[in-house]
C-alpha cells in the first residue's frame, strides 16, 4: 500500500522560490478594523503552515501574535482558518496548497483578541458546565486501597474515541449553529460530556443532562456534521451528539411510560 | 492592586494540576491561583506518550523499581526520594484511574502494563501511546470540580517575590491586557516543566523555555544537576518529534545501515530473534536505558554505520513485524505522526530516527518535601530536582513523578500557607512596581536595539548542541562559557518592534529568551565542573565515573558573571553504588 503523503524523508527537501502568505492582522489598541498583510515566505515542501508563520515572526515581523507549542498535533494551540478552512497549522503542509495562495485568519466564530489569537473563554466556561469528570453516587466511591475499577477493553472502546478531543476548537469554527447562536454548548463540550456518560465507571449522567438536554444543548444541533469533518483527531463529535439525542429521547420515553423510573 | 491568594501555583501541566487538586481535596478553604502562560491543557505533559511506571502486578516488587531507577540514574538519585516515589506511585496511578484516566486494559478489566527501557519488570501503565495527553486532560477536567482553584490562563510569570526572607508571591503579566500584577500568596509552587528549547533539536514544545528554573535561579535558589540532559534515542529527523520508547517496549528494533542490530556491540546484551516469544528482553538491547542508546548512536555514526539523510544521520526503528493490528491498537500515535510528518507508514517501512533532547534531569533544588532553600517556595515536576532521576531518567518515571511529587508539593505548600498568614502587601506592591519598570524600560519603551530574538536564540542553540551535547569536553565547555557571556551582553541590545500591550508575544518571547540564557549558563557551568562521565554526562576528557569526587549533586548558584558550582552529597539508603548492568545477569 502506498503511503498517504509523498515520502519527504527519501526525496529530500525541495525549496523553491517564495510565495506570498496573507495574514490577518489586528491590534485592538490601535486599529479600528482588522486588515490583511502579505509576507514573502520561502516555499519549502517540508514546512507546515505554522513553520511559515514562525518564519515571519522570527525573520520579518516580530509583532505578529499567535498561539503554538507542541508542533505535533496534540496540544491543540495552533488552530486557525487556512484558506477559510479550520486547520491545525502544525499539521497543514504548504505542499498541499499547490496554488501557493495561502491566507491565514483566526478561527471564525470567536471574538478576536489580537492577530490570530481568539477568545476561548466561552468554551472554557461551557466545558466546566458539562461536568467533564467522573462522578460517582454518594457512598459508591471505591477506596484507593481496593484498587482500580475494572473496565473491559470493550467497555473502554465504548467511550475511548471521545476522550481524544484536544480542545483545538476547529469544530466550533466549523459549526454553523454556533456561528448563529453562541449559546449552543457546541460539539467538543458535548462530546466530552458523552465521553463521561458512556464510561462504565461514571454515574453522573443525570447531573450532566441539565446542560446537555437543554435547548442550547444537543437539540440545537441540526446534524450538519461539519464538526466531524474538520476534527483532526477523528473524535466525531457529531456522532456523540446524535447518541446523546437518542439516550435523552429514551429518558423522556421512560419517564412518561414508566413513571418514577430512575433511568 | 495586588491579587491575593493563599497559594500560587505557577504552571498548569501535570504537576501543577495535581498540586492544585491535592489542595482542593484537603484544604477546600484555601484559595489557589493556577497561573499558566498557556491554557492548562496545552501544557507539554500533553506530548508524553509511552506511559507511567508503578508496581502493580504480582511479579513485581518495590525493591526492583527502586533498583532499576537508581541504577538507571547511575547512583545519582537520592534514594530516600526514590523509595518514597516508588511506594506512592501505585496509589497515584490508581487515583488517576478513579478520576477517569482511560488506561489500556487487560481482558479481565485490570490495568495493563508494558515493558520499558531499563525496567526489569513490566510496570509501565499506558493509555495507548497518548498517556501524557490522557493524564493531562483527566487532571485538567477533574480540576474543574474545585471552586477554590482559580485559573489565570495565559498569564506569564516574571519574578519570584521575596519579602522578609520568605517567598510571598510572583509578578505576572496578563497576556490579554498586557497588565502586570502582583499575585501575593503565603506559599508558591513552581511547576513550570523543562527547558528543552535551549537546544535546537528537541521533542519539547515551544513553551519549554525553563521559565521557573530561571526565576528560581535569579532569586538565589540553586539549580541542581543541570549538566544531566536526556537525549531520547528515537526522535524523527527534521522536527524532533518523539517516537515513544513503547515502540521498542512492544518489540521494535534498532538497526544501522546494514540492517544490523548494532546495540549488541555496546554492552547491552545479545539480541533474540524478533520471532522469539521471549523478545524483547527487559533491560537488554533496545530496552536499555536512554543515555546508553543515544551514546551508541554517536559511536555508530563515528563508524559510519548510520544512514545519511536530509536532516542529518539516522538509524532505523523497525516495528513492521508487530503487524498493522498491534500497531493500530498499541501505537496509533506513532503511526499517525510518522505518516503525517515524514510520509512513512511504519506498518510497511522502518522509521528513521536519531537522538533528540528530551528531558532535564536537573532543576530547582528541592528536599523530599518539595521545599526549596527559600521558605514558602516549593517546586515539583521537571522544573524541580528532588532527585529521583539522577544522571539518567528511566522512561515512564517522569509522568509518575509529576503525580507523586505534584501532590506532595501541594500538601506541603498548604501546610506552609496555614502556618504563615502574614503577607507584606505594601512591600510586594513596591517590588511589583519595580518589576514593571524593568519590563517597560528594557523592552516596551526601549528605543533602538539591534539584536533579533531569533538570532540570539539560534546562537544559544548552536553553542548548546556543540558543547553540551551527548559528548562534552573542557575546551568546548570553556568556549561555551565565553559564548554565554557574549549572549548575555548582546541580550541588552535586544530589538523589540512590538510596543503594544495586548498579547504582545514578542515581549514574552524576549522574556523566554532571557530565561533560556540563564538556564543555558547553569547547564554549561555545571557540565564544566563535573570532571567525570556518568549517565547522560559524558566527558571525552574524563572517560570514567569518579564516585570518590563526584558522587555528589552539583548546585549552580547565580552570580553577577557566571554560575558558582557547589556540591551536595547524594542520599544513599540501601543500595550502594555499583555497576550498571544491562543485557546480562545482575
Amino acid at each position: 500500500m502506498a503511503t498517504r503523503r509523498t515520502c519527504l524523508w527519501k526525496r529530500g527537501v525541495k525549496v523553491s522560490e517564495t510565495f506570498e502568505m496573507e495574514i490577518f492582522r489586528y491590534y485592538p489598541d490601535k486599529d479600528n478594523e482588522p486588515f490583511i498583510k502579505s509576507y514573502e515566505v520561502p516555499f519549502r515542501d517540508d514546512w507546515v503552515v505554522l513553520d511559515a508563520i514562525n518564519y515571519i515572526k522570527d525573520e520579518i515581523d516580530g509583532t505578529l501574535s499567535y498561539r503554538w507549542s507542541c508542533r505535533m498535533g496534540v496540544c491543540g494551540s495552533c488552530g486557525m482558518m487556512v484558506n477559510s478552512v479550520p486547520k491545525l497549522t502544525c499539521s497543514a503542509f504548504l505542499k498541499d496548497y499547490p496554488s501557493r495562495k495561502i491566507r491565514v485568519e483566526p478561527l471564525q466564530g470567536f471574538p478576536v483578541e489580537r492577530d490570530l489569537i481568539f477568545d476561548m473563554d466561552d468554551f472554557m466556561n461551557k466545558l466546566t458546565e458539562v461536568k467533564p469528570y467522573l462522578l460517582r453516587k454518594e457512598g459508591e466511591e471505591k477506596p484507593l486501597e481496593e484498587g482500580e475499577y475494572l473496565q473491559s477493553p470493550a467497555e473502554l472502546a465504548h467511550y475511548k474515541q471521545y476522550t481524544l478531543c484536544i480542545n483545538c476548537m476547529l469544530c466550533y469554527a466549523a459549526c454553523p449553529i454556533y456561528a448563529l447562536d453562541s449559546n449552543f454548548v457546541g460539539p467538543a463540550a458535548i462530546a466530552l460530556a458523552q465521553r463521561y456518560n458512556l464510561d462504565s465507571r461514571d454515574q453522573g449522567r443525570n447531573q450532566r443532562q441539565e446542560v446537555i438536554a437543554s435547548h442550547e444543548g444537543i437539540w440545537e444541533c441540526t446534524f450538519v456534521g461539519e464538526c466531524s469533518v474538520v476534527c483532526p483527531k477523528d473524535v466525531d463529535p457529531a456522532a456523540a451528539i446524535q447518541r446523546a439525542k437518542v439516550s435523552s429521547t429514551l429518558d423522556w420515553f421512560k419517564e412518561k411510560m414508566i413513571p418514577r423510573s430512575k433511568g | 492592586m495586588a491579587l491575593q491568594y493563599d497559594i500560587v501555583i505557577v504552571g498548569g501541566g501535570g504537576a501543577g494540576l495535581r498540586a492544585a487538586i491535592a489542595i482542593g481535596e484537603t484544604n477546600p478553604k484555601l484559595k489557589i491561583a493556577l497561573v499558566s502562560k498557556v491554557f492548562p491543557m496545552r501544557s507539554h505533559t500533553v506530548a508524553a506518550e509511552g506511559g507511567a511506571a508503578a508496581v502493580i502486578k504480582d511479579n513485581d516488587s518495590f525493591n526492583d523499581h527502586c533498583l532499576d531507577t537508581i541504577g538507571g540514574g547511575e547512583w545519582m538519585c537520592d534514594q530516600d526520594a526514590v523509595e518514597l516515589f516508588v511506594n506512592e506511585a501505585p496509589k497515584e496511578l490508581i487515583q488517576m484511574e478513579h478520576w477517569g484516566c482511560p488506561w489500556s486494559r487487560e481482558l479481565d478489566g485490570t490495568v495493563a502494563v508494558r515493558p520499558f527501557g531499563g525496567m526489569k519488570i513490566e510496570r509501565t501503565w499506558f493509555a495507548a501511546d497518548k498517556t501524557g495527553f490522557h493524564l493531562l486532560h483527566t487532571l485538567f477536567q477533574t480540576s474543574l470540580k474545585y471552586n477554590n482553584v482559580i485559573r489565570h490562563d495565559e498569564w506569564f510569570a516574571t519574578k519570584i517575590l521575596v519579602e522578609n526572607g520568605r517567598c510571598q508571591g510572583v509578578t505576572a503579566i496578563e497576556m490579554r491586557s498586557g497588565i502586570m500584577k502582583v499575585i501575593a500568596a503565603k506559599s508558591v509552587i513552581m511547576c513550570t516543566g523543562g527547558a528543552g528549547r535551549v537546544f535546537p533539536f528537541t521533542t519539547n514544545g515551544a513553551i519549554k523555555t525553563g521559565d521557573g528554573m530561571a526565576m528560581a535561579y535569579r532569586a538565589g535558589i540553586p539549580l541542581k544537576d543541570m549538566e544531566f540532559i536526556q537525549y531520547h534515542p528515537t526522535g524523527l529527523p527534521g522536527t524532533g518529534i518523539l517516537i515513544t520508547e513503547a515502540a521498542r517496549g512492544e518489540g521494535g528494533i534498532l538497526v544501522n545501515k546494514e540492517g544490523y542490530r548494532y546495540l549488541q556491540d555496546y554492552d547491552l546484551g545479545m539480541p533474540l530473534d524478533i520471532e522469539d516469544p521471549k523478545h524483547p528482553v527487559n533491560k537488554s538491547m533496545e530496552l536499555g536505558p536512554r543515555d546508553r542508546l543515544s551514546q551508541a548512536f554517536i559511536k555508530e555514526r563515528e563508524k559510519e554505520k548510520t544512514i545519511t539523510g536530509p536532516f542529518g544521520d539516522v538509524v532505523h526503528l523497525d516495528i513492521r513485524h508487530l503487524g498493522k493490528k498491534k500497531i493500530d491498537k498499541k501505537l496509533p500515535f506513532v503511526r499517525e505522526l510518522t505518516k503525517n510528518y515524514i510520509g512513512i507508514d511504519p506498518v510497511y517501512e522502518p522509521i528513521p530516527v536519531r537522538p533528540v533532547v528530551h528531558y532535564m534531569m536537573g532543576g530547582i533544588d528541592t528536599t523530599i518535601d518539595c521545599r526549596t532553600i527559600l521558605p514558602g517556595l516549593f517546586a515539583a515536576g521537571e522544573c524541580a530536582c528532588v532527585s529521583i532521576n539522577g544522571a539518567n531518567r528511566l522512561g515512564s518515571n517522569s509522568l509518575t513523578e509529576i503525580l507523586v511529587y505534584g501532590a506532595r508539593a501541594g500538601n506541603a505548600a498548604a501546610v506552609f500557607a496555614n502556618e504563615h498568614s502574614e503577607i507584606n502587601l505594601e512591600a510586594l506592591e513596591k517590588q511589583g512596581a519595580d518589576e514593571y519598570k524593568r519590563i517597560t524600560r528594557d523592552f516596551l519603551q526601549k528605543d533602538g536595539g539591534s539584536e533579533r530574538i531569533a538570532t540570539l536564540r539560534k546562537e544559544i542553540h548552536q553553542v548548546m548542541e556543540q558543547s553540551v551535547g551527548i559528548f562534552r569536553s573542557e575546551s568546548g565547555l570553556k568556549e561555551a562559557c565565553n559564548k554565554i557571556e557574549e549572549l548575555k551582553d548582546r541580550f541588552s541590545s535586544i530589538l523589540i518592534e512590538d510596543k503594544s500591550l495586548n498579547f504582545n508575544t514578542e515581549l514574552t518571547s524576549a522574556l523566554e529568551l532571557e530565561n533560556m540564557i540563564d538556564v543555558a549558563e547553569s547547564i554549561i557551568f555545571s557540565a564544566l565542573s563535573r570532571r567525570e562521565s556518568r549517565g547522560s554526562h559524558q566527558r571525552t576528557d574524563f572517560l570514567n565515573r569518579d564516585d570518590e569526587n563526584f558522587l555528589r549533586h552539583s548546585l549552580a548558584y547565580r552570580t553577577e558573571t557566571e554560575s558558582r558550582i557547589e556540591y551536595q552529597d547524594v542520599a544513599i539508603t540501601k543500595w550502594p553504588p555499583g555497576e550498571r548492568v544491562y543485557g546480562k545477569e545482575e
